[in-house]
């Protein structure tokens, strides 16, 4: 077990590859009890989401999520979260673990000027991911959910059968895989795991290969691939960032940043040996250092050695040849699209 | 239960010590690959490179992390396992028989420094 965002996380349960391999072929889950739930009611719900948030939720349907970030002025990211948009006034905010005091702090600090309803329930609420091509059958089966059925790629609905929480589940997930997310009581969400367990019919999975599987369909990594120093522009993720939907925190620095360029861009990496390269590794150009590794591994479903890396964006095109200094040694590689692996998303 | 092979060296830091002669072959113990994981990368002096007893000479990667490989003794590389630049999970299969680098060494009494196999089984139990 190791300490994470003061929980104690399984690394692994049996070995990373065996676990990463069951969520792309079969079923597997993640306890992810730790993520942070924050509850935004009241009438300016709406409005203070739109305003805190980069992507846009006007005129969504009730039970929709989306996935973008919250930025300071500066454009530097306080995190990235779903926002479930579960009824007219009524959302639900999805952070990041490590970051639940710093964005409840933020949040409460913006919310100044709306009239709003905040709880933070990241204590009432335990959260279990089962991910994997068979999730769908193995809830609908084991846990005699078939309600997970009828929930279309990004959207949630509550599921009223947790005496302690408004339980809720939603077909989203951290792997690149069509999965899907429940939320409810510590109790219920203990029950499903053992029920899951005893079936045989999903692998208990560590954050080992939660972060092998998130790596190679390029997601990003608050801490990693994110920060307050890593806009959104700067990671890719500017598809998340809707300029045109009115004002929201650090919309004018983030607009400079895409209309001017960035300095520094995310990119991909792949090297021709198997050599790994690992978060803090020096990317070079021709011997001189233009970036750093935020995240690589020999990615597992790919069999290739990869990486995320924050280069100068002068280096950023695809193809690029940038090397990687592994210890003592000098590998060379070549920029490549962040999206190592395809992901695997059942759309309707 | 980690295997131990009789007539080897062993370091605190999981590597034995194989002689042949004034050869010997050196790689990490079966109590270190299982530590370790699956092994996808094994990061390999050249020859003729020199080693010193106590310092790193290359690496051992697992999905997990990267491992430093810190040499047994001292001396002078005069082979590399070739086979696990292709094969690196070899060192799973027989952490023993794949041995790392074969090493001429240049005092063999650094040897008395290391730990033979009931040694090191105790150092394992109390470390595990």
């Amino acid at each position: 077990m190791s300490p994470f965002a003061g929980f104690d996380m399984p690394i692994q349960y049996s070995s990373i590859t065996d676990e990463h391999n069951a969520v792309r072929n079969a079923c597997g889950m993640f306890d992810v009890s730790h993520m942070g739930e924050i509850v935004v009611n009241g009438k300016d719900a709406e409005r203070f989401v739109q305003y805190i948030f980069t992507n846009d939720i006007s005129n969504a349907e009730d039970g929709q999520v989306f996935y973008g970030m919250m930025c300071r002025e500066d454009g530097g990211t306080v995190d990235d979260l779903l926002v479930y948009k579960m009824a007219y006034w009524d959302f639900i905010l999805v952070v990041n673990a490590a970051n639940i005091d710093k964005d409840w702090a933020w949040i409460q600090e913006q919310a100044k000027k709306f009239e709003v309803i905040l709880d933070n329930r990241s204590d009432r609420y335990a959260q279990l991911a089962i991910q994997g091509p068979e999730a769908e059958d193995v809830i609908s089966d084991v846990l005699t959910l078939p309600v997970c059925r009828m929930i279309p790629f990004y959207h949630a609905r509550y599921v009223m059968i947790d005496p302690k929480v408004r339980m809720f589940m939603s077909r989203t997930g951290y792997t690149g895989e069509d999965g899907f997310e429940i939320y409810a009581s510590p109790e219920t969400i203990e029950r499903y795991w053992d029920k899951l367990l005893a079936s045989g019919r999903c692998k208990p999975c560590g954050l080992g290969c939660r972060d092998t599987l998130r790596f190679e369909v390029g997601l990003p990594l608050y801490g990693d691939e994110l920060s307050e120093e890593i806009s959104p522009i700067m990671a890719g993720l500017g598809m998340f960032v809707k300029f045109d939907k009115g004002d929201f925190v650090g919309r004018e620095a983030l607009l400079k940043q895409k209309t001017e360029g960035v300095t520094k861009k995310l990119v991909g990496i792949e090297l021709a040996d198997k050599a790994i390269p690992r978060h803090g590794y020096t990317v070079l150009k021709d011997g001189e250092p233009v970036g750093e590794v935020t995240t690589g591994y020999h990615a597992i479903s790919i069999d290739k050695s990869v990486c995320m890396a924050l280069v100068d964006s002068r280096f950023a095109k695809l193809g690029t040849p940038l090397d990687i200094q592994i210890r003592k040694k000098v590998f060379a590689g070549k920029v490549v699209k962040k999206r190592f692996y395809d992901k695997h998303y059942k759309k309707a | 239960m980690s295997n131990v092979l009789e007539g080897l060296f062993y370091s605190e830091s999981h590597e034995y010590v194989r002689i042949e002669g004034e050869y010997g072959y050196i790689g990490i113990t079966d109590y270190a690959q299982h530590a370790l994981g699956n092994v996808v990368y094994v990061d390999m002096p050249e020859v003729d490179d020199e080693v010193s007893a106590g310092e790193e000479f290359g690496a051992v990667e697992s999905v997990k992390a990267a491992s430093d490989l810190i040499s047994p003794v001292s001396g002078t590389v005069v082979g590399v396992n070739e086979a696990l630049d292709d094969q690196p999970e070899l060192v799973n299969q027989d952490a023993y028989a794949n041995w790392i680098i074969k090493v001429e060494l240049s005092d063999k009494a650094e040897l008395d420094n290391l730990m033979d196999a009931a040694a090191y089984t105790k150092f394992i139990s109390t470390e595990g």
